[in-house]
């Protein structure tokens, strides 16, 4: 675009009026507008924090928290090690080593014998889940993951799968509500299990 | 004269411990105000079914200031690093020697005032608060890192530069009474009049420069950790970094006292309350009265820092030398003149 160019607005700065460059009457807006706020707060109720705890947030739909690795119809783990998630990774957190799959499962060559994710390095980018082609890893919208250690942020194959278990009836990046808490999803995800 | 000195030994020791009782109920109260400000509540987990609110919040600060990791890097100036938030905090308790908590007078049975009848008490908390100048640059000098130097540099100009229209300021009120003594002031405004209606100008450039020289908002510079890579304590952890902001909230104290007395009356409510009633339950309630106009300033510098926006330096620099001090000639010459052919008349 041309600098002549007559579809180019031209914006002015506002004009500031003689109060305004008084400073004064702007200063007592803005006292005014805090106080506002400050009463709002203690006689009005009208805090918009989440008092954690005791309330659980709920994440917009397209949230991206701990990894799950999906199961088939059979309860198998669906990854067919074929390493496109692990390539996919820009921070290279996801370690897989497979093997030759049993010969009961005529449907695939490969499964991964080990599937470690290193939640600590994870930017949660989503990338994995895009380059999955049998939709095996997915992003949950599980955000309380926290641990006492460095090892316990390491999420091996098991612990991906009872993640599944967890959250088996959320749709990932559909996430409306917490999942119910049962026994099983009561240690789960919590990683100090 | 035993019993006067046990006497002044206990105001002493009542003052500091409640003020540092106070101060840690203060910054208590400065985040739940940030918070109401915010739109947030604030602390309220530390407390338990008998103490609400979280009222036990400045414990747990207190318990994490001592138990914190206190680090001294091997590159500092070891005693001066250490001297600096020493000085910081010794110069803003000092200054409450002088500050008539309630009525002092030689006839009075119970004097509210650590040092009573000082004849230059402005002076003295004028003197003894720029001291907090040599807690900062040494503070500076000693951490041996450039930005805690420039830091410390930064601050000590400010301070400095903020002093002068500060202590001019107030010199109208010290005419107008025509004493240096804070409860000749304060008995002066109860004959008359509250300096803020005599002293509008001064009282504004006092509140300006008060907050500037407290540190607070829109002047907080020293601790501007977004922007200037924090001040002269960036290598300062645990209580000793604890204690400069010790010193800096106990003189926000030292000014909301200074404020309550030269421009706000004092102890004193308009047809309520007289210099001559001198029975002690009266001058307890005095007592209560000059402390809930403290209360009331302190609260106000919170609100303000909570709304206003930093200052750029050159800004700051400009306030102070180019309108500031100007101006508190200005009120300084006017007043003297306009006293001067009132006591020449009369």
């Amino acid at each position: 675009m041309r600098p002549d160019d007559p579809k180019l607005k031209k914006l002015e700065p506002p004009r500031l009026t003689f109060g305004d460059r008084m400073y004064l009457p702007q200063i007592a807006a803005g006292l005014l507008l805090t106080a506002k706020h400050m009463a709002g707060v203690a006689f009005g109720n009208k805090a918009i924090t989440v008092q954690y705890p005791e309330e659980q947030h709920v994440p917009s739909p397209n949230y991206r928290g701990v990894h799950r690795l999906n199961k088939d119809d059979q309860g198998r783990v669906k990854c067919v090690a074929c390493m496109l998630c692990a390539t996919a990774c820009p921070a290279h957190c996801i370690d897989i080593v497979g093997t030759t799959a049993p010969d009961t499962w005529p449907d695939r060559e490969k499964y991964p014998a080990s599937f470690v994710i290193d939640e600590l390095r994870c930017i949660y980018c989503g990338m994995c889940e895009e380059a999955c082609p049998v939709d095996a890893i997915e992003l949950t919208g599980l955000y309380d993951l926290t641990g006492l250690t460095r090892e316990q942020m390491i999420f091996d194959k098991t612990k991906l799968l009872s993640v599944y278990d967890a959250t088996r009836d959320a749709e990932p990046m559909r996430y409306t509500a917490p999942p119910p808490k049962t026994a099983a999803t009561e240690a789960l995800p919590s990683p100090i299990s | 004269m035993p019993w006067e000195l046990i006497g002044t030994l206990v105001k002493i020791l009542l003052v500091v411990n409640i003020a540092m009782g106070v101060v840690a109920y203060l910054i208590y109260i400065e985040r739940k105000v940030a918070a109401y400000a915010q739109d947030r509540i604030g602390p309220n987990r530390a407390g338990s079914p008998i103490v609400p609110f979280g009222l036990l919040q400045p414990i747990a600060d207190g318990a994490k200031m001592l138990l914190k990791e206190d680090v001294i890097p091997g590159y500092v100036s070891r005693p001066v690093y250490i001297l600096a938030p020493l000085i910081a905090i010794v110069a803003a308790i000092i200054g409450f020697a002088v500050v008539p908590f309630g009525p002092v007078g030689p006839d009075q049975w119970m004097n509210f005032q650590i040092a009573p009848n000082v004849n230059i008490g402005i002076l003295y908390v004028f003197a003894v608060g720029s001291l907090a100048v040599y807690g900062v640059i040494l503070a500076g000098w000693a951490s041996n890192n450039k930005y805690a130097f420039l830091g410390g540099l930064r601050s000590s100009a400010q301070l400095i530069s903020y002093e002068i229209p500060l202590g001019m300021s107030i010199l109208g009120m010290v005419l107008i009474a025509g004493s240096m003594d804070l409860s000749t002031i304060i008995n002066w405004q109860s004959r008359h009049t509250w300096g803020i209606v005599v002293q509008p100008l001064g009282f504004l450039l006092f509140l300006v420069s008060g907050f500037a020289e407290t540190n607070r908002l829109p002047f907080d510079l020293p601790e501007s950790e977004q922007e200037l890579v924090g001040g002269f304590h960036t290598e300062y952890s645990a209580m000793k970094f604890g204690m400069f902001f010790l010193g800096e909230y106990l003189h926000v104290i030292t000014v909301s006292y200074l404020i309550a007395i030269l421009f706000l009356g004092g102890w004193h409510i308009p047809f309520l309350t007289s210099p001559e009633q001198t029975w002690w339950p009266t001058s307890l309630l005095k007592m209560v009265i000059l402390m809930s106009k403290v209360m009331a300033m302190i609260l106000i510098i919170m609100w303000v820092r909570w709304t206003l926006p930093r200052f750029r330096y050159d800004q700051l620099m400009d306030l102070a030398w180019k309108s500031m001090i100007p101006l508190s000639i200005v009120n300084l010459v006017a007043t003297s003149g306009i006293v001067q052919l009132i006591y020449s008349a009369s």
